[in-house]
């Protein structure tokens, strides 16, 4: 028997692969970031048995919004989670069998379209006013607020894009910062 | 929409339609003699058939739970439910409440009650410490999957959040251990709410649901209508399997060579246990079941192999190892089962029927999932079930049982094991037994020999010890018609976290056979400070804070009877079964060094099963 626990057997490695877990010691982790979509009912109860269940069973949580939808019964959330197969598909059938939520899709591997907003308070002088509305407008923010010192920047996009305008953001000092996190929808291509 | 099963042909809705119906009838009676209680004239006017129809919450809530069919409220007063209280006074109710006296015995006699009937077990307590006492019982329903309904009251609505006299946010502390819960703000939702309770705790994958209860909601009026449908659109119940999955299940099943069952609690909810039966004999596999799938097939079949995993038999778990194909019905591949997960069952390809979709592939990936209920699933499943070769796996299934057999010595000493063999002879195996947890929970797993569903019920995922005792009340009252024995087995310590629940069984003439291993010591830590913390018993000898559980037993007015040697056992049971109007205690002075053999030490691989003592506690 103790070959057995030496030498993984085809079920173990089976087992393994289909949870995304490394198969040797020493592997890298399979994890991967997803994109959940939740329609809840419209009820702060409801928000907390969501988060909550993050919480508890030790899922990770990067990012979470709410806002209710055309039926003001009900609301959308959109999560930013991480794990291996296994671990999301847990994800998934735990945020199901919440009985508040209507509806869970997973979009990662969907068409989908994801947007966060961002608003960046940053600092600048003369010198590098120039070099940061460069960037401003590269990235298509908008200016909404300026003081002789600071300005705050409104800018939408992906994640991966605001991440980048934060990044660049950070040598001149940032002052204050504000995402709403990750929304996202299903991207219905009729003309594909 | 609640399923039919074996035992309940007529489905959950339709009682509740009867019960609608049966209380309107009731309250046209009413109406014509004018009220009969003779209480305050201005609240019976309300219901007298002149006035208008309102109702009080609290008089709501009493009507709702008869209209739902509850046979019983394990509940306790308190200043947040006194209205519920008053109601049940004046309405005089079809259901019983049996008042416990401590709000955690209330909740395990409701799960005692559910586990020993299949009916929704219902729990009333008052807001703040009646609310925080009742976490555990909620903790081990949500763990184990027991349908109970927990009523809390909470301070008035105007109250809440400003740290209140009693005040507790209930449903903040019960978020993460309920399978659903209501604050109820509006009086007009209450009818709906305890509807949607029960259907919630009833179906599915049952679990506890917590309602909470504004003091005020209470005192305001509204119409009582008792809905006959749930309206819970994020709700579904699986039911039935995809047909593609039978057969998928089908070729798996036909295809392996050293298959075995696997059954777990899901197939004594899902009232399966003929089902499983059949597909066992028909097909020739051997089954192995969980703690909780006790009863599910029975133990006295050759192609039994009791229960698996860490205290299971090494036979079961030898099969685990060498198997081709596990079929697990209604289990959870819970840690306890597996040991090791990456060294389990290295060889199995797994089919994996379960009705909560989250519990396939949670912990061991499934080759194939199916979500739905486990009798359905079978139905579905027999009729392409042919019987299969499994004469040599038999054979090898035979060996390991000659091989490693579960035993204990016979040398004069008194040992639990013994105590628990004489009482299946008494009771040939037609008794619920109630477990508490600890080593007296395994040895009663070992040796009882379970051959019905609902015959055994314990603290399994949360292992709550002073379950036993609570639950066996609760299974005292659900058997109470039928006469079944009701054995609570219990170690000295847990006996005594739950002991005030005697006085309760005593006041309701319940003839419980309560049974103490006493050890004088917490027995499964001292197990695994012996064995693994080289024999260092911190804390856990309890020969000093121990009563004289004879005396204890008598002052609560029940029976109190003694052994100390293997020959007083059968006395000692023969007059405990001679006692039918009260409860008895029998404590067995047990030997203080037995263990629970063979054991899977936490966290090891399956295959490094201990069978025996590896060291004489006489050599240290």
């Amino acid at each position: 028997m103790t070959e057995i626990t030496r030498q993984a057997t085809a079920q173990q490695l089976f087992r393994k692969t289909t949870a995304g877990e490394p198969l040797h010691d020493g592997d890298a982790a399979h994890e991967h970031t997803h994109v959940i979509t939740v329609v809840v009912e419209n009820s702060l109860g409801a928000f907390n048995r969501v988060s909550n269940l993050f919480s508890a069973r030790g899922f990770n949580l990067h990012s979470v919004a709410v806002g209710v939808t055309e039926d003001p019964a009900l609301s959308r959330m959109t999560i930013v989670t991480s794990g291996n197969d296994r671990i999301i598909g847990q994800v998934v059938n735990q945020l199901k069998k919440l009985i508040d939520t209507r509806d869970v899709v997973d979009l990662t591997d969907l068409p989908y379209v994801e947007r966060e907003l961002c608003l960046v308070n940053v600092r600048y002088s003369k010198e590098t006013r120039a070099e940061l509305m460069d960037v401003i407008e590269i990235f298509r923010g908008k200016v909404v607020n300026i003081t002789p010192d600071s300005m705050t920047v409104e800018l939408t996009g992906p994640t991966k894009k605001v991440n980048a305008f934060v990044a660049l953001m950070a040598p001149m000092g940032i002052v204050d910062i504000a995402r709403s996190g990750c929304i996202a929808m299903h991207r219905e291509l009729v003309y594909e | 929409m609640s399923t039919p099963t074996d035992a309940q042909p007529v489905s959950a809705a339709a009682v509740a339609q009867i019960s609608v119906e049966r209380e309107r009838e009731q309250d046209r009676q009413r109406a014509s003699t004018n009220g009969t209680s003779g209480k305050s004239g201005d609240i019976e006017a309300t219901h007298n058939g002149t006035g208008s129809t309102l109702m009080t919450g609290a008089e709501i809530l009493v009507r709702a739970l008869d209209a739902e069919g509850v046979e019983f409220v394990f509940g306790h007063p308190g200043g947040a439910v006194i209205n519920i209280y008053d109601e049940m006074a004046r309405v005089k109710p079809r259901f019983e409440h049996v008042l416990v006296r401590h709000e955690q015995g209330g909740t395990h006699a409701a799960e005692g009650y559910a586990k020993a009937t299949g009916k929704v077990g219902t729990v009333l307590v008052t807001s703040g410490p009646g609310a925080t006492n009742c976490v555990t019982g909620i903790a081990d329903a949500f763990m184990d999957s027991v349908p109970i309904v927990v009523f809390t009251g909470q301070v008035p609505t105007p109250l809440i959040g400003n740290d209140a006299f009693q005040e507790c946010d209930t449903i903040g502390v019960t978020r993460s251990i309920t399978k659903h819960s209501f604050l109820v703000m509006d009086v007009a939702d209450l009818a709906k709410t305890v509807r949607k309770a029960y259907h919630i705790a009833r179906t599915g994958r049952p679990g506890p649901v917590v309602v909470d209860l504004p003091k005020d909601v209470l005192q305001a009026r509204a119409e009582f209508e008792y809905p006959s449908t749930v309206g819970l659109p994020g709700y579904v119940v699986p039911t039935k399997a995809k047909s593609d999955a039978i057969g998928t299940a089908v070729a798996m099943i036909n295809d392996a060579s050293r298959p075995l069952l696997y059954v777990g609690g899901g197939a004594i909810n899902g009232n399966a246990s003929a089902k499983v039966t059949e597909l066992a004999r028909t097909a020739r596999i051997p089954v192995t079941t969980t703690l909780h799938g006790l009863g599910a097939f029975p133990e006295t079949d050759p192609l039994s192999l009791g229960m698996l995993g860490m205290h299971g038999t090494w036979y079961a778990n030898q099969a685990v190892q060498n198997a081709d194909l596990i079929v697990a019905l209604g289990a959870r591949f819970d840690d306890r089962v597996t040991g090791k997960l990456d060294a389990w069952a290295p060889h199995a390809r797994i089919i994996h029927v379960d009705i909560d979709p989250s519990c396939i592939s949670k912990n061991v990936p499934a080759d194939l999932g199916i979500v739905g209920d486990v009798g359905q699933v079978l139905d579905q499943l027999l009729p392409h079930i042919t019987p299969l070769d499994t004469a040599e796996w038999l054979e090898s299934i035979e060996s390991w049982k000659e091989e490693c057999p579960l035993s204990f010595d016979r040398d004069g000493a008194l040992r639990p094991q013994h105590v628990l063999q004489r009482l299946r002879e008494k009771t040939a195996g037609d008794a619920v037994v109630v477990t508490d947890v600890g080593q007296n929970q395994m040895w009663a797993a070992q040796y009882f020999q379970y051959a019905h569903p609902r015959s055994h019920i314990t603290s399994g995922g949360l292992g709550t010890m002073g379950f036993s005792l609570p639950a066996a009340v609760g299974a005292g009252f659900g058997m109470r018609e039928t006469g079944r024995p009701v054995i609570s087995i219990n170690g000295d310590g847990g006996f005594l976290m739950n002991a005030q629940e005697l006085g309760v069984a005593a006041a309701h003439g319940l003839p419980l056979k309560v049974v103490i291993m006493n050890n004088s010591y917490l027995g499964m830590v001292r197990q695994w400070q012996e064995l693994l913390h080289d024999n260092r018993y911190s804390h856990t000898d309890l020969t000093a804070t121990n009563p004289d559980f004879v005396k204890l037993a008598e002052a609560f007015n029940c029976v109190g009877l003694r052994a100390t040697s293997p020959d007083e056992v059968d006395d000692v049971i023969e007059a405990a079964w001679r006692v039918t109007d009260r409860p008895v205690v029998m404590e067995f002075r047990v030997i203080t060094e037995e263990m629970v053999f063979p054991m899977v030490p936490a966290g090891a691989a399956t295959d490094d099963m201990i069978t025996q003592r590896f060291s004489n506690p006489g050599d240290v």
